[in-house]
Order: structure tokens, then sequence, then C-alpha cells
């Protein structure tokens, strides 16, 4: 044993380069890189709440003056930016990094160091989005930044150049971890993981990274041409010259629509894995699940227009898209029922991660019915753009999405860092959450039928709108309630000892057969995979240990670099340097950014060995 | 371990009855809520919202009723010994759950791709009148083909006829949304787009820009006054041969002041002044509101408007002219003149 701790000693040298802080920056592993996602989502989370709560205090009552009409636009445009681009699509790709390699039994993803670049050019893009609130005011135009409103005639402050220049930069990073989990997901299987035995989470993974694929390259042809618009006068969404300024929304819902199920997939994915284990039973209908799944991605690219049904497209084209988009409530309604049938017959445990996967299914059934009344085109009309789309999307992106990530974070926490969260703050945590968010979200359905507008800055009274808002704004605060003692919850384990248990909520998948928390290398022997459900088929009818698809021996390992980080920071400065009209800047910025690129191509990576800690006499030299 | 303990249903009912009451007590239905339709568009969109959320609450209570009996029924229990029946699935309920969804999409779809046609065609016939919109930050311009009126921020319609509205932009989108009478309609650069509407019954509607533009969005407001057919022909009337007659030295003066500051921007029918950048103001006084529905049409109201314009409207384009205490009395006095 002596032998082999000095190996491992050995073979942690080059790790050991860089401590503390470096050790982080410098990182390709998979599950740091999770781990940094999923902080990173939650500090621009305590952002986007504090921006969505000053919404809500502004909206109290009538002809309210807290914040500024021009402050109180550029606070719902960054929570919205923030709320899509910063949380809800890092915190599940933090899922994803963390836990999708051990759901499918590999050692790390395709392209480690490509990982660590599409995180640092997440975290540093958001930062960058932020920095806006001190150089001149941050985006103003909405999240979905219509022009000509967002053009430089209108919004002449860098506010704009902010979005574009900042989403250019997260997009790039996105794009490349769809690229890596595409690659990762089809290559690089445990032996016997076909794609029919994949776990539902990875399969929710993989039809997201491919929504990723397909959905980004338009926004980000809109970025780049309204960035040609207002850096260099070119123009594209320039009326009077000749622009279009349907050309925007097009490009841009053809990627916003995909969006919304980029980061509602996953959380289906996460409410498959944990619906199963605490009903102690499988997933009801998986290759149903899996196909609706791939449905609802392909649907997703062709409803992009019921988002402008009032853009008078006229009613052939209105009729197409509302049938379209209502089509999409057939392969949702499976998983719901799906997720019903699982639940039937079983043993329900009402743990956190469970109760706030059961919330999940009532609030996104009241989501996906506002949803398909909002498909009804001619109706829509009295939706859209109303408080109504509020309530409604709401209801899917919190009651789905984020009551998703958080019945992940509690489901996976002790995986991630081996420690349990305390449950009974959790309880609190999950009543809070989901009242808050009832009291907060449901009156604004009644707010938009009663003719209240979105994105409006302050309301006269004797429209009957008060009282609703001021219901609204309690549950907000709720909310807020629900979120501090997740914090603390959060804080309070940390300072806890790790408990270190490997399966604490006896379930299925290939992670929780593997140490809590997982080494670096993940399996010490990578498993041979002969049902769905392995891990669990495994303890049943077994001992609980996996067949072993290779001999114990020496594993290699990617190095860590400093490369990512600085190649991030690298295209930050340019896109600083591109804002402030540092044009020479930018441009030496890029062509730095582009050396470092080639540089990469031509590294050859040697990496390094790891001798895995086998338990029992495993280890073969 | 764990303790096996019920969600907290208990917990759940205060919950309930709240959500039950913002239902009951929400609905005060206000001056602009589309669930009080005034005419047959908002009744059509409204009977399409009724029979779209009478099916899907019968789908939820199922749903419901189901979820809460199984987390009842099905709730761990300590004397659990033996894994339940391990289930993987049942085709034939996979195809119900599939069709019976399809079914109420093809029902739900026949309604909507009707109403499609028959609300979304713009209505060009002889009997509709025409009315042109234009959007501007932050207010909206009226013009009546054929006749030269042009008005601002309240339209007059007649009541039982259609009103084919062709809406434009002159800077960047807006949506012109009354929900009393029917749903929104973007005002698109570049394009022209029509809305039909029709008021039942006489009467003020009031409507708002329902897109963002910018930093005076919520300041964007306007009234339809829905007027009998004779009382509607005789105001078109009225704005075709209007006059300005100013007595008393003040409404001179303030006649003296706004062509000078006043008349590059603004037009008055029977004066001299053509400016077209603000809002067109014939018979200003007739109008209930300034400003887009921002400060009451009140002596009051419009020297707090001459005072500082952008101070009183985020975003409003109309510069604070300076102007002295007595040169806005005599201004507001002029003003108040046009009838």
């Amino acid at each position: 044993m002596a032998a082999i701790t000095e190996r491992v000693a050995i073979a942690h040298a080059q790790e050991r380069n860089y401590r503390g802080i470096w050790a982080w920056l410098a990182t390709v592993d998979h599950k740091k890189i999770g781990i940094m996602y999923i902080y990173a989502a939650l500090f621009f989370m305590a952002f986007g709440g504090a921006e969505a709560l000053l919404v809500r205090i502004q909206l109290w009552q009538p002809n309210n003056h807290l914040v500024s009409a021009e402050t109180f636009n550029q606070l719902f445009t960054m929570h919205g930016v923030t709320m899509i681009f910063l949380v809800a699509m890092p915190i599940l790709i933090g899922y994803i990094n963390a836990i999708v390699p051990l759901q499918i039994g590999a050692r790390d993803v395709a392209f480690p160091r490509m990982n660590a670049l599409s995180l640092w050019l997440f975290v540093l893009g958001g930062i960058f989005l932020y920095t806006s609130w001190f150089m001149g005011g941050a985006p103003d135009a909405g999240w979905f930044n219509y022009v000509p409103l967002s053009g430089a005639h209108y919004s002449p402050g860098a506010g704009v150049d902010f979005y574009d220049i900042g989403l250019q930069i997260t997009g790039i990073g996105t794009l490349m971890t769809a690229i890596n989990f595409l690659v990762t997901i089809l290559n690089m299987r445990a032996p016997g993981m076909r794609l029919l035995r994949m776990p539902m989470f990875t399969w929710s993974a993989l039809i997201t990274m491919l929504l990723i694929l397909f959905a980004f390259p338009p926004i980000t042809v809109n970025l780049i041409l309204q960035m040609m618009d207002r850096l260099f006068h070119a123009t594209f969404f320039n009326i009077p010259l000749g622009g279009n300024a349907l050309l925007w929304q097009n490009l841009f819902w053809i990627f916003g629509h995909p969006e919304v199920y980029i980061v509602i997939l996953p959380a289906f994915g996460i409410i498959s894995e944990i619906i199963p284990t605490f009903s102690r039973k499988p997933l009801f209908g998986y290759e149903s699940m899996a196909l609706a799944l791939s449905v609802i991605a392909f649907l997703s690219f062709m409803v992009w227009t019921h988002h402008m049904f009032a853009d008078g497209l006229g009613p052939i084209v209105n009729s197409i898209f509302a049938i379209t988009s209502m089509l999409i409530a057939v392969p949702t309604g499976i998983k719901i029922f799906n997720w019903l049938a699982t639940l039937w017959g079983g043993q329900i445990r009402f743990t956190t991660a469970n109760l706030y996967a059961l919330a999940f299914i009532p609030l996104f059934v009241i989501g996906g019915i506002s949803g398909v009344m909002l498909a009804m085109a001619p109706a829509d009309l009295q939706y859209n753009d109303s408080y109504f789309v509020v309530a409604h999307f709401h209801y899917v992106l919190f009651g789905g999405t984020l009551m998703g990530a958080l019945a992940g974070l509690y489901y996976w926490f002790p995986k991630i860092w081996g420690r349990l969260l305390n449950e009974k703050l959790g309880r609190l945590n999950f009543w809070l959450v989901f009242i808050g968010f009832n009291v907060t979200f449901f009156p604004m359905h009644i707010l938009g039928l009663e003719g209240m507008p979105r994105r409006i800055s302050t309301y006269a009274p004797g429209y009957g709108w008060t009282t609703p808002n001021q219901i609204a704004t309690v549950g907000a605060f709720i909310l807020l309630a629900g979120m501090l003692v997740l914090l603390y919850n959060l804080i309070s384990t940390f300072m806890k000892q790790p408990d270190l248990v490997q399966d604490p909520w006896d379930a299925r998948s290939l992670e929780w057969s593997i140490p809590s928390p997982t080494p670096e290398y993940n399996f010490a022997q990578i498993p041979l995979v002969e049902d769905r459900d392995a891990y669990w088929v495994a303890k049943r009818e077994g001992s609980g240990e996996l067949p072993k698809a290779e001999p114990v021996g020496p594993i290699h390992m990617p190095s860590p670099s400093l490369s990512p980080f600085f190649l991030a920071v690298t295209i930050v400065i340019a896109g600083y340097a591109a804002l402030l009209h540092a044009d020479w800047l930018a441009l030496i910025a890029l062509l730095a950014a582009f050396w470092q690129i080639g540089l990469q191509l031509v590294h050859e990576d040697h990496g390094y060995h790891v001798h895995p800690d086998v338990p029992t006499g495993g280890a073969t030299e | 371990m764990r303790r096996h303990r019920r969600p907290g249903f208990k917990a759940s009912l205060p919950l309930v009855v709240t959500l039950a009451a913002l239902l009951l007590g929400g609905c005060g239905l206000g001056k602009q809520s589309a669930l009080s339709p005034a005419g047959p568009v908002a009744q059509a969109q409204l009977s399409m919202l009724w029979q779209s959320l009478a099916i899907m609450t019968v789908i939820f209570i199922v749903v419901l009723a189901v979820f809460v009996y199984s987390l009842i029924r099905f709730r761990a229990r300590k004397t659990d010994t033996e894994l339940p029946k391990q289930v993987h699935g049942s085709t034939a309920l996979e195809i119900v759950w599939t069709i019976i969804p399809i079914i109420i999409i093809v029902a739900l779809s026949i309604s909507t791709v009707h109403y499609a046609f028959v609300l979304e065609t713009p209505q060009t016939g002889k009997n509709a009148v025409q009315v042109q919109v234009i959007g501007h930050q932050f207010w909206w311009e009226f013009r009546y083909p054929g006749t030269g009126v042009v008005t601002a921020n309240q339209v007059h319609i007649p009541v039982g006829k259609k009103v084919n509205f062709t809406l434009q932009s002159a800077d960047v989108v807006h949506s012109f949304w009354v929900p009393r009478l029917g749903g929104k309609t973007d005002l698109i650069p570049g394009r022209t787009n029509t809305l039909w509407l029709e008021a039942s019954k006489a009467g003020v509607y009031y409507g708002q820009c329902a897109q963002l533009c910018g930093a005076g969005h919520a300041y964007m407001k306007f009234t339809v006054l829905a007027q009998s057919p004779a009382a509607y022909t005789a105001w078109l009337h009225h704005m075709q041969t209007d006059t300005v007659s100013v007595t008393t030295p003040e409404e001179k003066a303030g006649l003296a002041l706004f062509k000078q500051n006043c008349s590059t921007c603004h037009t008055i029918q029977g004066t001299p002044f053509h400016g077209n950048i603000g809002p067109n103001l014939t018979a200003l006084a007739t109008r209930p509101t300034i400003a887009a529905g921002t400060l009451p049409n009140t002596a009051q109201g419009l020297a707090t408007w001459l005072k500082n314009p952008p101070a009183a409207k985020p975003g409003a384009k109309m510069p604070d002219l300076g102007l002295s205490q007595s040169q806005i009395q005599s201004l507001v006095a002029f003003l108040q003149t046009l009838k």
C-alpha cells in the first residue's frame, strides 16, 4: 500500500502545482467545473432576485416613484437576461457537468480543457454583463431586445452593447458545452450503456445539447448583426435605411423558443430521476419519455411565431403556428402522465428533493394550461405582452425549471459535496418557496386579464391592479425568506463534517455506485452496464457491486491548465475594448485570443496517471 | 431514519383558500379588463378563453386528483417490507394519454383557426370606418383618411360599426390594445398592420401601449370614445371646421406664446400652425387627459406639463421650454379655448 500511496502522491504532483484558488482556475475536472457552474449560477441568482424584488417594490402601489422609469427598464431587462442566461442555463449545465459523466460511467468529458473554457466564458461573460451597471447603465430594451428600440438611435447608451457582446461571450461557452456533451454522451458511455439504457437525466442532457447546437447560431447571428449596426454603423436593423424590424424578431425567437426547452428539458430529466428513486419504482414508460423529449425538441423549432402573434402576420401563419404550438402539449402530457403512473403504486418518500420534484408536476401543469391558452392565436391577442404571459412563463420557468433545479440540488448535493443538506430546513425552504411562488405569480394571471401590460414602470389607480400587485409583492418577500433559508441550509451544511454517504436515497443510476464526493477519476474501474437502472439492479440482485469492464490500473488524467481561463480573459478584454470603441485594443486582444487557440491546437497534453484507491485488494500491481 | 410524513396537506389548505380568494376577489372587472368585453372581438376572445379554460380545468382536476390520491395512498409506510410492484410501463395507457390530448387539440384548433380568419381579416369594405393609427414615443396619432381630421390620444369611433385600424409606427415597435374591445396588434416600423374592432355600446374604453417602447412605455395610454353614429359624424364635421377664437388678453398672450414656442411641432386646425412633430392639438380642450393619459386635462394638469414635460412624463420628447409662471398661465388659458 505504501508504494501505491507514493505513486498517487507523485501522480497528484502536477495537480498540486496549482494551489488554492489557482487549482480552481486551472481545473479541467468536470466535477469541479460543475460545482463552479452551480456556485456562479447561485451568485447571479442573488442579483437577478434582487432586481425582481426592486421591480415588485416599485409596483407595490400606483404612481410609485421608488425607481425611475429608465432604471425600471434596466431592472426587468437584467432580471430576465440574468435568470435565463446566467442562472437557469448554468445551474442545469452545472448538474450536467457534475452528474452526466458519472451517469454514463465516464471518467471525464470528451474535451476537458474546452469544458473549462466554457465555464470561464460564462462566468466572465456574466460579470462583463453586470459591470454595465457601473459603466453607463445596464441593457434596457427587454430580454428579447427588440429593434429598433435597442438600436443606436433609440438606445444610445452602452447598455445594449453589453447585451450584444456579453451574450456572445457566454454564448460561445454554451455552444462549446453542447459540442462537448454531445460527443461525451455519444462516445464515452461505459461498455453496455446503450442509448436506451441511459438514465433519463442523461437523455435530457443529450437532447438539450442538440437544441443548443441548433438554437444558438440564430441568436449569435442576431447579436453580431446588431453589434455591426451599433459599433460600425451597419443598417441591418435601421428601418429608414432599409433594415427590417421583423428580422430580429424571427431570428430571436427561432432561438428563443428552443431556449425555453433548453432550460426545461434538463428539469424534466431531474424529475425523472427523483420520482422513481423516491417511489422505489422504475420510471414509467421509459421509451415514451425519451421519445417525448425528442419530439418536444423537434417541435420547439417550429413554433417560434407564437411569440409574434400580435405582429399581424395574418391568419394563415398564425393558424399554422397555433396548431404546432398546441401539439407540444401532447408529448408534454405524456411526460406528466408517466410521472403520475410512476408514483402510482409506489412507496413515496417525502424528502425535500422529492417535495420539489412533486411540486413541479401541478405547477408545470398550470403553466401548460396557460400555454395552451396562449397558443390559441386569436385569443392570445388579449394575453400577449400582458401580465398573463408573465404569469405563464414564471409557472414554467420558476415552477418548472427552478423547482427542478432545487430538487436536483437537494438530491445530488450529497453526491457532489459529500454532505446531506438538512431536511428540516429543507422542508421549511420548500414550503416557503412553494407558497411564495404561488402568491407571487398566480395573481399575475388576473392582472393580465384585467389589462395590465407587462413592463410598465408604474400604473394609475382605478384599474383594479393595486390589490393583485400587492399580493404579488408580498409573495416575493415570502420567496425571499425561502431562499434565505436555503442559503442558511447551504452555509450550515458546509460548516459541518462531511457525511460521505455514497447512496443516501437508495437510488438507481451509476453516480450512486461510487463514493461521495467522487474521486477525481470517478470510477476506479469502468463498470460494465447490463441493464437500465444498472446500480439498482446490482443492489437488488447482487452485492451492489457492478461488474467491471476493465482491471484496476493506472488511470490517465488530463493535465490542469490555466490557458482556458486566460483565453476567456482575453476574449472579455476584446469585448470591453470593442464596447469602448478602442478598436486597436480589440483587434490585438482578438489576435491574442486566436494565438492562444492556435497554441491549444498544437499543444499535446500528455496528462498524468493516477492509481485509484481500491478499497479491498483490488490493486493488480 | 427519515420520518415518513404526509407532505403537509393541512399546510397547503391556507394556500388553496388564498388562491380561491384571489380568483374571486381579484376579478373586480376594472375599466381596462379583457374579462368585460364591450364588442364582438373581445367577446369572441373571451369565449375562447372560457372554452380553453374549461377544458384545461377538467384536465387539471383529473391530474390533481390522481396526484393527490397517489401521494396519500402510496406514501411510504413503516410497514413496507417488500418493494412495490416494479411496473415499467403500459403501452395501452400510454396510447390513451397520447390520443386524448390530440382530440382536445383538434377541438381547440377548430375555434382557433375559425376566429383567426374572422378576427384577423382586414375590414376594408364600404361599411367599415377607416382609422389610421401612428404610434410615437410616447403618444398616439389618429388620422381619419379622406376627412383631413387628425387627433391624438383619444380616438372617436361610431357605435355598432366595424372600425378598421391601420397601424403604423413612426419610431419603435408599439402595440395597440383596448382590452374591452379586443386584443392587441403591434405597430411595427416599416410595416402596415390592421386590426378591426367594434364597440357595441357607447362609452369610453381604455387602452395603452403593450409593447416595451422606451422610458415612457407606461405613460402611452389612450381612450376610445364610442359615440352614436350621429354624434360621431358631428364630431368629424366639428374637427374639420373648427376655428380658434381668443378673446381675453391672457388668451391672446397665450396664442402669441404658442406661435413663438409651440407651432414648430404642433398643429391646430383653423390656425397657420402646422408643425407635425408633436400631437395635433385641434380641440385639445375636449380631450379627457393630456400627454397620453399622463395628466388630467385641467388648468392644473396643463400647467404641470408645460412647466417641465420630461419631469411629468419619463422620456417625453417635448423639452422643458423654460417658461415663466405667467407665460404658463397664458398658454393654459389659450389651450383651454381649443374646444
